[in-house]
């Protein structure tokens, strides 16, 4: 029996890659995106022929059933053309849901047709349906597109970088300062570079902001892994600029206005056939940025479950090669979020209810997306990657080896997790339930590796006083208190970041969550380049030192936004 | 019959973990269609089963065998049900655990509660009680093992009438439906119903806290009060349990089936429960160390009521009849007292959970 090392399993270091690192398959011809490419028409088919099979499971395989669910999505795709149309919809939309609709009518009104041919005419009517949600969510990566957009990120992110750093117009040309500098990757990297090559990736981050994916990319690039495909918002493609990073991306199209069952079962067959194909896959598991920058606490488990289905399908299959699919948390870490006051509002106003989505937010142009990106590489703000610990599909860690540990380290075959009387059997309640558990599994690991920064620490203290303060008024009044009544005496804010920080410090040594290393900083210091740095570039600032040398506040529900982040710890407690 | 089920068949056999009185019943009930091992610590108690069927006085099917080897019994069987005590339980999958792996289904029979602290922490020196410290037995095998299928059986079963192939019934419940579905194949009969439900943490509280009413319906009993005094202890004791259930992560729902109501009306009225005998001999006058030390088994309710007491510490929920009973249990409040104490107990709504 191997012992597996458990000490590494508590802290991360500090130590971030300084450096880009060699591809570990170097033949683009090699990347199982480029192949997944190459037989993207068979691939189709595939994705197709699975779908109908699992409607017609999902159906019971009956007349009525089948019928039934065919007339609801036609309804809905009717309602939705009509009510939320897109730039990115085809146009020949209208025309295809007729037809549908005509090919219902004729075969509901055939009397000669025996049940189980009606029922086949059924089965084409929706494969029709399966067939044009698939090659409307298929991704279209090109290697070409591809390499070039890494470079434009690479190349125009550090021009950028050394301009604002290394003073002066030949600065330009500077190579002082890398991107690795600015965003920072740290935590299992090498770890994900050796599981690259023994199996396939799930990469599940939270989502805080549109840049996630490109920041992302870029991380998967500069780890030297072939790009990963993931399935980005269809809304996200009415952006030119977007479009063309996504499409280089290899990003498949996810159009949440679409769910009705026909599309859902089409997208997570795509998903489960993708990974069962070896693409290395990322899923963002909140579903959509977190609305109240909490770190996601309840995941959307649809496209999860298909990680499962798809590692089952394997050991049907029987010992393939890359059969592991191997789970990997990644946290992004921000001081600042450029959408977070439409987010925030968004989740003020709709807290709880479900909508139709709607695209309002600061990365609406190209030309926004363009100032921001100047400003951040100009100023200071720092990003971080947490890469954490890959685990299987039941949320164990894994060794270097790709081999599952039970929590005393001894090796446990995966595979058994779908036996039932010696075989592996399909059962997808079982499945239900494994896809919960590693839902959890998830968010624990998220809350481990999340990297504090001082920004997170000075907005939750000055929210919890301000809280404190008005201990009577619920969160909808207190957000809607008059910023120019709220401050807090620098003494009094100072003492209480004191305590917070003292059991950040203690969840640290317990191995509960990360921070960053300017928390070693002295406490002032800590502090001012919290306030510095906490939501930098909004117009209002979330949290400021005032000329009497009071902390106040510019917008409080920027600052509860920010707080947020420091959710789920059971810091409250403290203030 | 040998013991080399491996080469020799390919039917496994059944396992259960400890022989205690309603190990004993579960054994024998799955006997009926099943070959069936059982684990017992005690190599004498081994050699009792294999040689003469007997265990305690209680008789075992033929076809029962026994091991005191763990390694060989998560060998040869895939599903394995655990009869252990709460005191014990987390100790044996412990000493289970290296054997056990992601096939295996474990449904168990325990109702009571196990104590889960951080290490270095114990109950001198930690000053509040969470949920995720006090574990029912599902949550133990989730924390000790790799074992993801999971069920627990409750709801009345006496063990004695059990035994004598009496009609009754019994909840299994787990998350996921195979287990529910294999835990019925194996256990029904003629002469025994098995219904499901997929709140194991609801049914397993619904098993743990109703002992603790046992107890307090015993005392009653014991100081020779009447029906009228039995039902009111009984219909406010659900809500309790009720309240705490739901604090503590079970549905309601799960309180007013077989588990819920149907094993507290049968352990409240019954002399064959421990629990409830722990409770009439405390009314007439004994001590709890004097009736602890000439019972055959554990009364859970006495370490159930403890933790619980703990648990309703660190939280604003009330729970008069569980802090009484701890009161006349660990703190000599005489349980006149404890009674006049509750009929002054300012709750007038009778049902205001639904």
């Amino acid at each position: 029996m191997v012992i597996f090392d458990q000490t590494n399993d508590i802290l991360l270091t500090d130590d971030y890659i300084k450096h880009q690192y060699a591809p570990i398959l170097p033949k683009k011809d090699e990347w199982p995106v480029v192949k997944l490419s190459k037989s993207r028409k068979e691939f189709i088919q595939q994705v197709v022929a699975s779908s109908r099979e699992r409607i017609k499971s999902l159906t019971g395989n009956q007349l009525q059933a089948l019928r039934e669910e065919l007339e609801l999505t036609l309804y809905r795709e009717r309602m939705r053309i009509k009510q939320n149309p897109w730039l990115v919809d085809p146009e020949d939309e209208a025309v295809f849901w007729s037809k549908v609709k005509s090919a219902l009518l004729v075969i509901g009104a055939d009397q000669q047709s025996s049940e189980n041919e009606k029922k086949e005419k059924y089965y084409e009517v929706l494969s029709s349906i399966t067939l044009r949600y698939a090659e409307e969510i298929a991704s279209n990566f090109k290697h070409s597109h591809y390499k070039m957009t890494r470079s434009i990120v690479t190349f125009g992110f550090s021009r950028l970088l050394n301009t604002a750093r290394v003073k002066g117009f030949k600065s330009v040309f500077s190579n002082q300062y890398s991107l690795q500098d600015k965003i920072q990757i740290i935590g299992e990297t090498d770890q994900l570079r050796e599981l690259a090559s023994k199996g396939t990736i799930v990469m599940v981050p939270t989502h805080f902001s549109n840049l996630d994916s490109i920041l992302i990319g870029w991380t998967i690039n500069t780890l030297g892994l072939p790009p990963f495909i993931y399935g980005a918002g269809l809304n996200l493609f009415n952006i030119q600029i977007f479009a063309y990073f996504m499409n280089a991306l290899g990003a498949y199209k996810v159009d949440r206005r679409k769910k009705n069952l026909v599309y859902l079962e089409t997208l997570k067959t795509y998903s489960r056939e993708a990974i069962q194909f070896g693409c290395h896959s990322l899923f963002f598991p909140g579903g959509t940025r977190s609305r109240n920058g909490n770190i996601e606490s309840k995941l959307k488990l649809g496209l999860l479950s298909t990680a499962i289905e798809a590692q089952r399908a394997n050991f049907q299959n029987g010992d393939k090669e890359f059969g592991k699919v191997f789970i990997v948390p990644v946290t992004i870490n921000y001081h600042f979020v450029l959408e977070a006051p439409s987010l925030i509002h968004d989740h003020l106003n709709f807290t709880g209810q479900e909508r139709y989505y709607h695209e309002s937010d600061e990365f609406s142009t190209s030309y926004k997306i363009s100032k921001f990106l100047v400003k951040f590489f100009t100023k200071g703000s720092d990003i971080s990657v947490s890469i954490g610990k890959a685990m299987d599909i039941l949320g164990n860690h894994v060794d270097v080896e790709g081999n599952s540990r039970d929590k005393q380290g001894r090796a446990i075959d995966c595979r058994d997790y779908f036996l039932s009387n010696g075989k592996v059997t399909v059962d997808l309640q079982r499945e239900e339930e494994y896809t919960k558990k590693l839902g959890r599994r998830i968010v624990e690991e998220f809350h481990k590796i999340n990297r504090v920064f001082s920004s997170h620490l000075v907005a939750f203290t000055a929210f919890r006083l301000i809280k404190k303060a008005n201990k009577k008024l619920d969160l909808f009044s207190l957000l809607r208190l008059p910023e120019e009544d709220i401050y807090l005496s620098y003494e009094t804010f100072r003492a209480a970041t004191a305590e917070v920080l003292e059991c950040i410090k203690k969840l640290r040594q317990e191995g509960k969550l990360h921070m960053a290393p300017h928390l070693e900083m002295p406490l002032e210091e800590i502090i001012r380049h919290g306030l510095e740095n906490v939501g930098m570039y909004h117009a209002k600032r979330p949290l400021i030192r005032n000329e009497q040398g009071h902390i106040v506040t510019e917008d409080i529900s920027l600052l509860y936004y920010y707080h947020n982040r420091l959710d789920g710890y059971e810091l409250e407690k403290i203030i | 019959m040998d013991m080399n089920w491996k080469k020799s068949s390919k039917i496994k056999p059944i396992g259960v973990i400890g022989i205690g009185s309603f190990g004993a019943a579960i054994a024998n009930l799955l006997a009926e269609k099943n070959d069936v091992l059982v684990y017992a610590r005690d190599q004498g108690v081994v050699d009792a089963i294999n040689e003469h069927h007997m265990v305690k006085n209680r008789k075992l099917e033929e076809k029962i065998q026994a091991t005191s080897d763990p390694e060989m019994l998560c060998d040869v069987c895939d599903i394995m049900f655990p009869m252990i005590p709460s005191a014990a339980f987390r100790e044996v999958m412990v000493q289970f655990a290296p054997f056990l792996h992601p096939y295996h289904f474990l449904i168990h029979g325990t109702k009571g509660l196990s104590l889960n602290l951080p290490k270095g922490k114990n109950l001198e020196n930690i000053h509040q009680i969470k949920r995720e410290n006090i574990c029912t037995m599902s949550e133990v095998i989730l924390q000790e093992t790799v074992v993801e299928r999971i069920g627990c059986l409750a709801g009345p079963n006496l063990a004695k009438e059990l035994l004598e192939d009496q009609p009754g019934a019994t909840v299994i419940a787990s998350r996921y439906d195979e287990v529910i579905s294999e835990g019925q194949r194996l256990l029904r009969s003629d002469n025994f119903q098995v219904y499901g439900n997929s709140d194991i943490v609801g049914v397993e509280l619904s098993g743990v806290l109703k002992n603790i009413i046992a107890i307090a319906a015993g005392a009653l009993s014991g100081m020779g009060l009447g029906d009228n005094a039995k039902g009111l202890l009984v219909s406010r004791g659900m809500v309790e349990m009720i309240y705490l259930g739901n604090a503590m992560g079970g549905e309601t729902k799960s309180f007013l089936g077989l588990a819920g109501i149907g094993d507290l009306v049968t352990t409240c009225n019954s002399t064959l429960s421990r629990n409830y005998t722990l409770g009439f001999r405390l009314a007439r006058g004994e001590t709890l160390d004097d009736i602890v030390s000439n019972m055959e088994e554990v009364a859970e309710g006495i370490n159930t009521v403890k933790l619980i007491k703990l648990y309703l510490e660190s939280t604003d929920t009330r729970a008069p009849i569980t802090e009484n009973l701890y009161k006349v249990l660990f703190e000599n409040f005489k349980v006149e007292t404890a009674l006049q104490y509750l009929m002054k107990y300012p709750i007038y709504t009778d049902i205001d959970f639904l």
